[in-house]
C-alpha cells in the first residue's frame, strides 16, 4: 500500500438551502476542492460519493452518476460510486476513496458527501433517519433515533452519575465554535441554561443535545503521495483510515455506554498511524447527540470510562484548549447532512493542519483525528491525518 | 406493498420466539441463523426458544417527537427490556405515568396493537410492556 495525501478540500455552507438542489450542493463542494486542488473534474480517474438515503429524501438514487454527469464527466466514462453506511457514509466514500488510491489502482480522485434533507416535513425525515436502526426490531415498536440515543444518556446517568447540566458542556462548546465558522448551520453560542431548557425531544435530551436536520455537501480530493507536491504545497497526510462495524441494534449490545466499535476503529488507527492519543491536536467527533460525542471522547482514549465530562468541565475541549474538540461546531453547530457529515469533518481538519481555519484556528495543529459514525455508534470510522 | 414485510415477522412478534446457539448457550431474539460468538459451528444448529416476556427495565426514553404512526401517543415512553432468559428488547411500556418508569422496574409482556394504520391500511400488532402488579 502506498501513502495517500488529500490535495484539495472544499464544501458548501451547512444549513438549509430551499435555493439548492441535491446536484447543487455536491457539484459545488467538488467543485470547490477540485479547484483547491487546482486541477479540474477531467483530470481525477474516480469518485466516490457518500449519501445515506436521497432516494428517500429526494427521491433521487444513482446519485454517483448523477454527480459526477453534473460535475461535467460524462465524457470521460470515469466511474463514480456512492457509498452509504448511514450517517457514516461520508467516511465510508472516503474510507473506499483510500484504498482505492492506497493499492495504486487510482492516483487522483475524488471523494465527496451530500445529504439534501429540508425538502421534507420533520416526522417524514426522523422516519427516514431511523431506517439507521434496525427497522423491524426497534422503530417498528416506535424507536426514533433521538430516542435511542437518549436510552443511551439515560443508562449512562445511571451507571456514572452524569448529570443534565454536565452533558450540557457539549453542546455549548460546540456551538462556541460554531459561532466561528461561517459555514455552519448555527452561528450562535448558547447557554447551559438554554440548552436544558429547550423542548425536549427524547428525554433526558433536548433539541440542543441533538444535532439538528442540514442540508450540505464537503468534498476532497485525494492523491497518491508521491505526486501530491505536484498540485499542493500543503498536502496533508492520510496517515489512518479504519472501520469497524457492530450490532445493528442498541438492544443487542452488552453496554449501552460504550461503543465497541469505535474502541476498535480508534485502536486500529493508532497503530496504524503510530499515534497515541496524546499526539492528536484536534478532533472532529461525532455528536449526533451530546451522549454520542461523550463516548467517542472516551472510547477514543481521550478519558478514561465515566470521566469524559471532565475534559469540558476543565475548559480542555475549547479550540485554544488541550483537545480542540469540534473546532468546525461539529454535528452539533456546524451541522448534520448526514451523507456529508464524515467528508466535512476531515475538510475542517485539512484547513486547520493548513492553518487556514480563520479566527476557530488551533495553534500547531500538526495532527488530526475524525470520528464518524453511523447509527447508534453502530459503524465506526476513524481517519488520522496530519501535515506531511 | 409492504404487508409481507409485517407478515414476515409475525411468529416471532406475536409469540416472542427467538433462538439459541447450542454450542455456547447464549439466547438471542429476534432469531438468527448464526450465533456471533460461535460462528460457522453454530450454522444449521440454532434452535428455537420461547421467551417468558418477563423483563426489567434496563434504559428508558420518554419520546416527545411526532412519529409517524405514534403521533396520537405522543408523549410515549420507550424502552429497552432486559430478559432473564439473556436478550435485551426495544417495545414501549403502557399503563403507566411515565413519570414512575424507572432502571430496574419489573415489566412483563403483552400483546397490542403497536401503530396507527400506515400507508398500508394494515394494522400492526406486536409486544409492548406494562409494569408489574406491585
Ligand atoms: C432535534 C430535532 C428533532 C428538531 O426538529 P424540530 O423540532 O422539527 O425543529 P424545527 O425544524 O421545527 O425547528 C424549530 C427551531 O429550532 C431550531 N432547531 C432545530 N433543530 C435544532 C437543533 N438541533 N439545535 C438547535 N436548534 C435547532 C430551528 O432552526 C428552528 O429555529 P427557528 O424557529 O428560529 O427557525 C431534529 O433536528 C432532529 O431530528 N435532529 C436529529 C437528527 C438526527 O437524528 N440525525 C442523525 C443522527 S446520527
Ligand atoms: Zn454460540
Amino acid at each position: 500500500m502506498r501513502d495517500v495525501a488529500v490535495i484539495g478540500a472544499g464544501e458548501t455552507k451547512y444549513g438549509e438551502h430551499w435555493e439548492k438542489s441535491l446536484r447543487d450542493l455536491a457539484v459545488e463542494a467538488g467543485l470547490k476542492a477540485l479547484e483547491d486542488a487546482g486541477i479540474g473534474a477531467e483530470d481525477i480517474q474516480a469518485i466516490f460519493g457518500g449519501n445515506m438515503s436521497a432516494g428517500s429524501f429526494v427521491g433521487q438514487d444513482h446519485v454517483g452518476a448523477l454527480i459526477s454527469d453534473f460535475a461535467g464527466l460524462a465524457e470521460h466514462k470515469v466511474p463514480a460510486i456512492r457509498v452509504e453506511s448511514a450517517c457514516a457514509s461520508g467516511a465510508a466514500a472516503l474510507h473506499s476513496g483510500y484504498m482505492a488510491v492506497a493499492s495504486g489502482l487510482y492516483d487522483i480522485v475524488l471523494v465527496g458527501g451530500v445529504e439534501k434533507m429540508t425538502d421534507l416535513p420533520g416526522d417524514m425525515v426522523t422516519d427516514i433517519l431511523a431506517g439507521a436502526a434496525d427497522r423491524e426490531w426497534e422503530v417498528f415498536f416506535g424507536a426514533t433515533f433521538p430516542a435511542l440515543g437518549a436510552m443511551m444518556a439515560r443508562r449512562y446517568m445511571y451507571e456514572y452519575g452524569l448529570t443534565r447540566e454536565q452533558m450540557a458542556l457539549l453542546p455549548v462548546i460546540a456551538h462556541k465554535h460554531g459561532a466561528m465558522n461561517p459555514d455552519a448551520h448555527f452561528q450562535r453560542e448558547v447557554t447551559v441554561d438554554q440548552v436544558l431548557n429547550a423542548p425536549m425531544v427524547a428525554d433526558p435530551l433536548t433539541i440542543m443535545n441533538c444535532s439538528p436536520v442540514s442540508d450540505g455537501g464537503a468534498a476532497v480530493v485525494l492523491a497518491s503521495a508521491d505526486i501530491a507536491r505536484k498540485y499542493t504545497d500543503s498536502p496533508i497526510k492520510i496517515s489512518a483510515s479504519v472501520a469497524a462495524n457492530d450490532y445493528i441494534s442498541l438492544h443487542a449490545r452488552e453496554s449501552l455506554t460504550k461503543s465497541p466499535s469505535t474502541i476498535e476503529a480508534g485502536k486500529k488507527a493508532y497503530k496504524m498511524a503510530k499515534k497515541e492519543p496524546k499526539d492528536i491536536d484536534l478532533v472532529e467527533i461525532h455528536d449526533a447527540f451530546s451522549i454520542i460525542a461523550l463516548i467517542g471522547i472516551e472510547d477514543l482514549g481521550f478519558a478514561k470510562k465515566g470521566e469524559g465530562i471532565k475534559l469540558a468541565e476543565e475548559g480542555q475541549l475549547y479550540y485554544d484548549g488541550d483537545l480542540p474538540y469540534n473546532v468546525s461546531g461539529g454535528l452539533k453547530a456546524k451541522g448534520h447532512p448526514v451523507g456529508a457529515t464524515g467528508v466535512g469533518q476531515v475538510v475542517e481538519i485539512v484547513k486547520q493542519l493548513r492553518n487556514e481555519a480563520g479566527k476557530r484556528q488551533v495553534p500547531n495543529a500538526r495532527v488530526g483525528l475524525a470520528h464518524n459514525v453511523g447509527g447508534t455508534m453502530t459503524s465506526s470510522i476513524v481517519h488520522i491525518l496530519e501535515v506531511m | 406493498m409492504v404487508v409481507p414485510r409485517f407478515w414476515r415477522e409475525r411468529r416471532s412478534r406475536y409469540s416472542l420466539i427467538g433462538t439459541r446457539c447450542p454450542v455456547c448457550g447464549t439466547v438471542y431474539f429476534p432469531p438468527r441463523s448464526v450465533c456471533p460468538k460461535c460462528g460457522r459451528k453454530s450454522v444449521g444448529k440454532m434452535e428455537e426458544v420461547q421467551l417468558s416476556g418477563k423483563g426489567k427495565v434496563y434504559s428508558y426514553t420518554i419520546v416527545h417527537q411526532n412519529v409517524i404512526g405514534y403521533k396520537y401517543q405522543k408523549p410515549y415512553v420507550m424502552a429497552i427490556i432486559e430478559t432473564p432468559e439473556g436478550p435485551k428488547l426495544t417495545g414501549q411500556i403502557v399503563d403507566v405515568e411515565p413519570e414512575k418508569v424507572h432502571i430496574g422496574m419489573p415489566v412483563h409482556a403483552v400483546f397490542r396493537r403497536i401503530a396507527e394504520d400506515g400507508k398500508a391500511g394494515i394494522i400492526q400488532y406486536g409486544y409492548k410492556f406494562i409494569p408489574d402488579e406491585e
